[in-house]
């Protein structure tokens, strides 16, 4: 099929309705407004629900209430709004329910600005809310993967029914690529039943119950358990991640969304010096692929690691996790909605090799 | 290899955003990889707007321009920022309407385009931003005038099918500013 050009935030919402999200549910915020925008102009089209909500806390709470009736569910919004929603997503995390959640980060803390940024990594990737949950946080780096990945965000939602968080940098939903519409839409009737929702009995089977309170702690210990064994499984199925030129090279850049690609210029400018740098991207930011990035670190040829985000340094713990000790690791990056350049980037893998 | 970072930058209003724009819609229909970023915020309110785009026959690794190897400034605050950050043998097209020096800079080609008084003289100031984008395909050799030709004629239709001549001749006339 031909490639088309399409905005990020526009290429989102089009990739969830064409997945078969039905109900949208949002409150605009810089940089993610045209995602609410072009659900309200093509929701309606497909018969489906766009509800712009008085504010986050019901936006996603609608969301746990259609998914509770057994919608494909989106909502979306950018980091101050996500911090609002997130006692809603702890509620569907112990409900068990499926739903996707967008965030276009900006940056932070506090109301902070517009311009692109990746401070929310701890809170997507640790359970922004309270209580021992996870949600699977993929991380795309450019907006043809946004769209490949929606359909999968929807999928697993359903199969794991949790919510899939999807990531992104205030740049990338603002920016326009070519994209290229790989898998036909969804057809709603094709999709699995859902015996679980509450749809009405109609008087033939016993009520569905949604909950989130388990007042006995022994109930409660289970139902924490089932959670953490099914959070084992997904750690053990479903890492996904990328390498550019990491075999053999001298040093490993780290870094998910823009900043993997401002690596890969860096790592251009350092290839001219004749110094060989690698970058490992993860896609799934949880569950973080740990022993992949173990085995790239750990080669003979790998001097250093360098992780490159746009914040102070919070996925750095988890390079730090995986690498285990074996290699130094580093930290370069801008916060607050500056963007590191490719020649900051490349002086911070000199600094690390001691060159 | 062809990649081109390229950098277009002025007053909200003057066209900017969808210079970029049709320059990678351009690119796109002739097969090239494209990206297109816009600079957003509190600066496009009545400030200055920018958008960076680049075009390459290979894989676009990052969609920002930090060295662009053209540069297109639509207004002084614009060339006055961005000129030293121009690759040197790079380009800058300026709009000589209304930016009244020349560049500071030796080692880039520089392009001076009337964009408003051709505007004027076509007889439709919103065309300012097709002149410059005339200049710019006839200086670069990046995208072919007949893909941009073609594209205005399917934006313009119907009662707006009078546009793609006064369009048409506004490339051509940018063009001729970058032949002398």
């Amino acid at each position: 099929m031909a490639k088309e050009l399409w905005k990020g935030n526009e290429a989102i919402a089009e990739a969830a309705i064409r997945a078969g999200c039905r109900c949208y549910f949002g409150y605009p915020i810089t940089p993610q407004s045209e995602i609410p925008e072009y659900m309200s102009l093509h929701m309606p089209k497909v018969g489906g629900i766009f509800l712009q909500s008085e504010s986050e806390v019901a936006a996603i709470n609608m969301v746990y209430g259609a998914s509770g009736a057994g919608a494909r569910v989106m909502t979306s919004s950018s980091s101050p709004g996500v911090s609002l929603k997130q006692e809603g997503i702890s509620y569907i995390c112990s409900a068990e329910l499926p739903a996707v959640i967008v965030n276009v980060m900006r940056g932070g803390p506090g109301l902070g600005t517009i311009q692109p940024a990746q401070g929310d990594y701890f809170q997507a990737t640790r359970g922004g809310g309270h209580g021992d949950y996870r949600v699977i946080v993929f991380a795309p780096a450019n907006i043809q993967e946004v769209v490949d990945l929606m359909q999968d965000s929807f999928e697993l939602a359903d199969k794991y029914r949790m919510p899939v968080m999807m990531i992104m940098d205030g740049m990338i939903g603002q920016m326009m690529e070519p994209v290229e519409w790989k898998k036909p839409a969804v057809k709603l009737e094709d999709l699995p039943a859902k015996p679980w929702a509450t749809t009405g009995t109609k008087g033939m089977r016993a009520p569905n119950v949604i909950n989130s309170l388990f007042i006995d702690p022994n109930a409660s210990n289970d139902h924490n358990m089932r959670l953490h064994a099914k959070y084992q499984h997904i750690i053990a199925n479903e890492q996904r991640y990328e390498t550019a030129e990491t075999e053999d090279a001298e040093l490993i850049f780290v870094a998910f969304g823009t900043p993997a690609r401002l690596a890969r210029a860096a790592a251009r400018l350092l290839e001219e010096e004749g110094i060989k740098a690698g970058v490992f991207r993860p896609i799934t930011i949880w569950p973080y692929p740990y022993d992949a990035l173990y085995e790239a670190a750990a080669q003979d040829s790998v001097k250093a690691v360098v992780t490159v985000e746009m914040n102070t340094g919070q996925m750095i713990d988890d390079v730090r996790i995986a690498v285990r000790g074996c290699k130094p690791v580093s930290f370069v990056g801008q916060a607050g909605g500056r963007v590191p350049t490719p020649q900051e980037v490349a002086a911070a893998a000199r600094l690390a090799l001691g060159r | 290899m062809a990649y081109n970072d390229i950098l277009i930058a002025g007053f909200g209003g003057q066209g900017v955003m969808s210079m970029g724009t049709t320059m990678a819609e351009a690119a796109l229909s002739e097969g090239l990889n494209v990206s297109w970023l816009p600079s957003y915020g509190p600066e496009m309110r009545g400030g200055t707007a920018n958008c960076s785009v680049v075009i390459a026959d290979s894989e676009i690794i990052s969609p920002i321009v930090v060295q662009p190897s053209e540069l297109i400034a639509m207004n002084l605050p614009s060339l006055d920022k961005f000129e030293p950050t121009v690759k040197p043998g790079g380009y800058i097209f300026v709009n000589n309407s209304i930016i009244k020096r020349k560049l500071v800079r030796t080692d880039v080609k520089a392009i001076y385009v009337p964009t408003l008084d051709i505007a004027d003289e076509l007889g439709n100031m919103r065309v300012a931003n097709m002149v410059m984008l005339g200049s710019y395909i006839e200086a670069t050799g990046v995208l072919k005038f007949d893909t941009v030709v073609n594209m205005l004629r399917n934006i313009f239709t119907g009662k707006k099918a009078h546009l793609v001549e006064i369009n048409q001749q506004a490339l051509q006339r940018g063009a001729a500013c970058a032949k002398i």
